[in-house]
């Protein structure tokens, strides 16, 4: 598929319309964690502006202090050029911000109307609801977003995430909003409703609306933004006009251009191929991978948020066992059906998301790493405490963690500790393949480098390590070999000496044939 | 390996300061026991005098007992409010054949595997269909009350032979129920501490997600924790049937919510993954102690709810300070 910018996107006024809302030097740390480090941008009348980034740049944090959800650590927002706090959703309200939340925050037992309404019913001059007044406006409102399909006295719950969309977009005109802020709305919308929606975005941009679109899909952003801002790793990274700028510009703004930090990347001896995987297809998202992981390798998997590197990595945990294809494991074929088989076969799998997969943060550090091995520590029905806590203290003296002891409850520990306990925990399951999903996201830089020194070592050992990130400089610097998986499939393999930012950056942005897409291919990426 | 880990490489807590870790809540319910004891016992020494420590004692064995399984349940994030209709029906049973002359064995192991089997169906529910476990037992509790009331029409159980009747038992001049409650404590536990089931299910209550990625058959362990706890709730029948000649047909009123409370109390958290079964039986004889006590220095016995209600509500406020301690939010 071509890029196209389509001629309205090209006109603009020369006069610079007003800004709505100014963002100045806004910043966001949550304790030690800064999320946003000074970002500026301008939100002008009758304007569509991109809000670009990877998972974890920070675009929900700021999407956040916008509607008033989180109150940023310094600078400061301009409404109409004059500076405001908003200390509570309903200040943003007040002001004129409404946010199309990525989870819609409908009430789906409730009427489209009484949505669209909510908070604020019509009353008669009794004091009740004047139910036929709401009903006609909600389908006068509705109408004008060129939604005549709907009918407003169906229960949200009723309706396609399409349709709901359109009900939330009803409510921030209700509510006569001057600013809409659209948080990844098309992510979870077939090709064909995400075109409507965005039919729909250019007419309320028409009618004097600034906006503030926030995605990744590179067509939709070039055929309605007329500015793009891009975040990485919470910092503002640049402002650049729709007709001054082109796709592989804008990835390389977003995926960054230099290795800014030095990882101690350690040479390791790469051996025999511990894991083979043939034309894996698994969900809508896995669609015929083909990959190969020797010992002492680590191979980076990078891609787009809904290219399928994270489920394909769950496919590999048994986790969403694959439909078809084969994994071999040290050249013996093994079918996975569950994280327990993969276990067995020498799989182990460092979830993206700590607190839900990895981690339980009621129990101490000691019975978390020894989770995966208790029938190692129990011969003959019984735990042995004494064994359990050598273990523990093994993985927890090799990893370096920072804690007051082995029995200390994991929910206590910062982000990197909490990491590292899980690497322990599934080193102790002897593996030959260990799986990182974003192994460093939402922890210290201190603990980040540790972590990448931890990972060589394991290497230099003979593990085989599939490493997946959203972090370009730490794909590229970590990996022996980097894969790029666009589409469910491994669409490029790119040698340590040939990664370039700009190659792998092509790759990941590189689309198939149009025949070949599927409308839903990139609807559930991985959460933000 | 790592400058950074010399602090962490000697264990630094001694058997005492390990034990008040472990145990600190268990310790905290012993206290108020010890303490209730000493006042009342001030104010009026026949509370303390043993003929009325063993009958308080060994009249609410079968709550501890039940609290056992009920810990189980709670430990592994679930709830189980039909217990007490379950006690009622598996009473009626044990009853049924102790006077139809079947062998009085047959009478005592009946309610045992009848508790397993009824609730294997509601482990079944919870775990293979998700139906959260407040709601299937709330439906079982009304299946099981419903189904003995108009099976048995309300008729009590009389002349129970008397070689039936457990509770009255001794065992080395000890009340029987005593006896068992304190022993299937320790066994229960020891087992749910020193073996890797136990553990798993505290992993489960931890993070079910967590759990099941490092292999543990998540939603079969959940069926057998229902099925254990069901034979536990056959256990304290035996107790609680076996006190008197005769057996009531209908289930005994808020027994459920006696069970859980002691759990609840004994320091078991209600979002899983945390608590001891030591502490739920402790929680049990606390509640004995303050029953009798409130009448030994006249106050009116309604009191005891109130002064329940005000434990439960306290214990729980303690555990969500915890739990938002230990979450407090690192990053986004």
């Amino acid at each position: 598929m071509d890029i196209h910018i389509p001629e309205e996107a090209r006109q603009q006024p020369d006069a610079a319309p007003p800004v709505r809302l100014g963002v100045r030097g806004i910043s966001k740390s949550f304790g030690p964690v800064q999320a946003l480090r000074q970002v500026q941008l301008d939100l002008r009348a009758g304007s569509i502006h991109a809000l670009m980034g990877e998972n974890g740049a920070g675009k929900s944090t700021l999407v956040k202090i916008l509607a008033g959800m989180h109150a940023p650590t310094a600078g400061d927002l301009l409404v109409n050029g004059q500076a405001r706090r908003f200390a509570s959703p309903r200040d943003a309200t007040a002001a004129g911000v409404a946010v199309v939340h990525q989870e819609l925050l409908l009430f789906g037992e409730l009427t489209v109307a009484e949505n669209i309404f909510s908070g604020h019913y019509p009353r008669t001059r009794f004091g009740t609801v004047d139910w036929s007044g709401m009903r006609r406006r909600a389908r006068a409102l509705l109408a004008e977003l060129d939604c005549h399909d709907i009918d407003v006295d169906t229960k949200v719950a009723a309706l396609s995430v399409a349709l709901r969309q359109r009900v939330e977009i009803a409510r921030a005109l209700n509510q006569e909003a001057r600013v809409l802020i659209l948080d990844e709305p098309t992510a979870a919308l077939a090709e064909r409703d995400a075109d409507r929606l965005l039919d729909v975005v250019l007419q309320l941009r028409d009618r004097g609306v600034a906006i503030l679109y926030v995605s990744h899909r590179m067509n939709e952003i070039f055929r309605i933004a007329d500015e793009m801002t891009v975040l990485r790793d919470g910092q503002y990274v640049g402002t650049v006009e729709a007709r001054d700028t082109d796709e592989a510009r804008l990835v390389s703004m977003m995926v960054g251009r230099s290795i800014d930090q030095v990882f101690p990347k350690v040479e390791a001896k790469i051996g025999r191929p511990v894991l083979e995987v043939d034309h894996l297809c698994a969900g809508p998202l896995v669609q015929g991978a083909s990959l190969t992981v020797r010992a002492g390798e680590i191979v980076g998997l990078a891609g787009l948020v809904g290219s399928g590197r994270t489920e394909l990595a769950l496919t590999l945990f048994g986790i969403t066992p694959a439909r078809s294809g084969r994994i071999r494991i040290d050249g013996a074929e093994v079918r996975i059906t569950s994280p327990r088989a993969a276990r067995d076969a020498g799989i182990a799998y460092v979830p993206e998301d700590r607190g839900h997969q990895g981690l339980v943060k009621s129990m101490n550090i000691r019975e978390n790493i020894s989770m995966a091995v208790l029938d190692r520590v129990s011969p003959g029905g019984m735990l042995r405490r004494a064994e359990e806590a050598r273990i523990a203290r093994d993985g927890f003296d090799r990893l370096g963690v920072r804690a007051a002891g082995i029995e200390q409850v994991t929910g206590e520990l910062s982000g990197g500790n909490q990491q590292k306990v899980v690497i322990a925990k599934w080193l102790e399951t002897k593996p030959k393949l260990l799986i990182l999903d974003e192994p460093t996201r939402g922890i210290d830089v201190g603990a980040k480098s540790e972590i990448h020194r931890l990972m060589g070592e394991m290497a230099q050992q003979g593990l085989a390590i599939l490493m997946i990130s959203s972090e370009l400089p730490e794909v590229l610097a970590m990996s022996d070999r980097v894969l790029v998986v666009a589409e469910g499939r491994i669409t490029a393999e790119l040698p340590r000496a040939q990664a370039t930012p700009e190659a792998v950056g092509h790759a990941m942005t590189r689309r198939s044939d149009p025949g070949t897409r599927t409308g839903g291919s990139q609807q559930t990426g991985a959460r933000a | 390996m790592t400058d950074l880990s010399q602090d962490a490489a000697a264990p630094r807590t001694g058997p005492i300061r390990r034990i008040l870790r472990d145990y600190g809540h268990e310790l905290l319910v012993v206290a108020a026991i010890i303490a209730l004891l000493v006042v009342v016992g001030a104010i009026n020494p026949r509370f303390v005098s043993a003929r009325n420590m063993t009958s308080v004692f060994s009249g609410n064995a079968y709550i501890a007992v039940a609290a056992i399984g009920m810990t189980m349940i709670i430990v592994t994030r679930n709830i189980d409010l039909s217990v007490g209709a379950l006690i009622g029906v598996l009473a009626t049973v044990s009853g049924t054949l102790a006077v139809s002359g079947a062998p009085i064995w047959v009478a005592w192991v009946a309610p045992i595997l009848c508790g397993a089997l009824i609730n294997a169906v509601t482990g079944l529910l919870v775990a293979y269909a998700g139906i959260p476990s407040i709601v299937v037992t709330l439906g079982m509790m009304a299946i099981l009350q419903g189904g003995l009331i108009s099976v048995t029409g309300g008729a009590w159980i009389s002349d129970l032979p008397p070689e039936f009747l457990l509770a009255k038992m001794k065992v080395m001049g000890l009340p029987m129920p005593l006896v068992w409650a304190v022993a299937l404590t320790v066994l229960a536990a020891a087992w749910m501490r020193l073996t890797p089931y136990g553990r798993s299910l505290y992993l489960i209550g931890g993070n079910a997600e967590a759990a099941r990625a490092v292999g543990i058959p998540v939603r079969r362990r959940i069926v057998e924790v229902f099925m254990i706890h069901g034979a536990f709730a056959g256990l304290a029948t035996l107790l609680f049937a076996t006190q008197l000649q005769v057996i009531q047909s209908t289930t005994p009123p808020n027994l459920e919510l006696l069970i859980i409370t002691a759990a609840v109390i004994g320091g078991v958290s209600i979002l899983g993954g945390t608590g001891t079964v030591i502490g739920a039986s402790l929680a049990a004889v606390l509640f004995a102690a303050i029953g009798s006590a409130l009448i030994f220095v006249n106050v009116s016995a309604y009191w005891l709810r109130a002064f329940i209600g005000v434990l439960i509500l306290v214990t729980v406020l303690f555990d969500v300070m915890r739990r938002r301690r230990e979450t407090r939010q690192k990053g986004h």
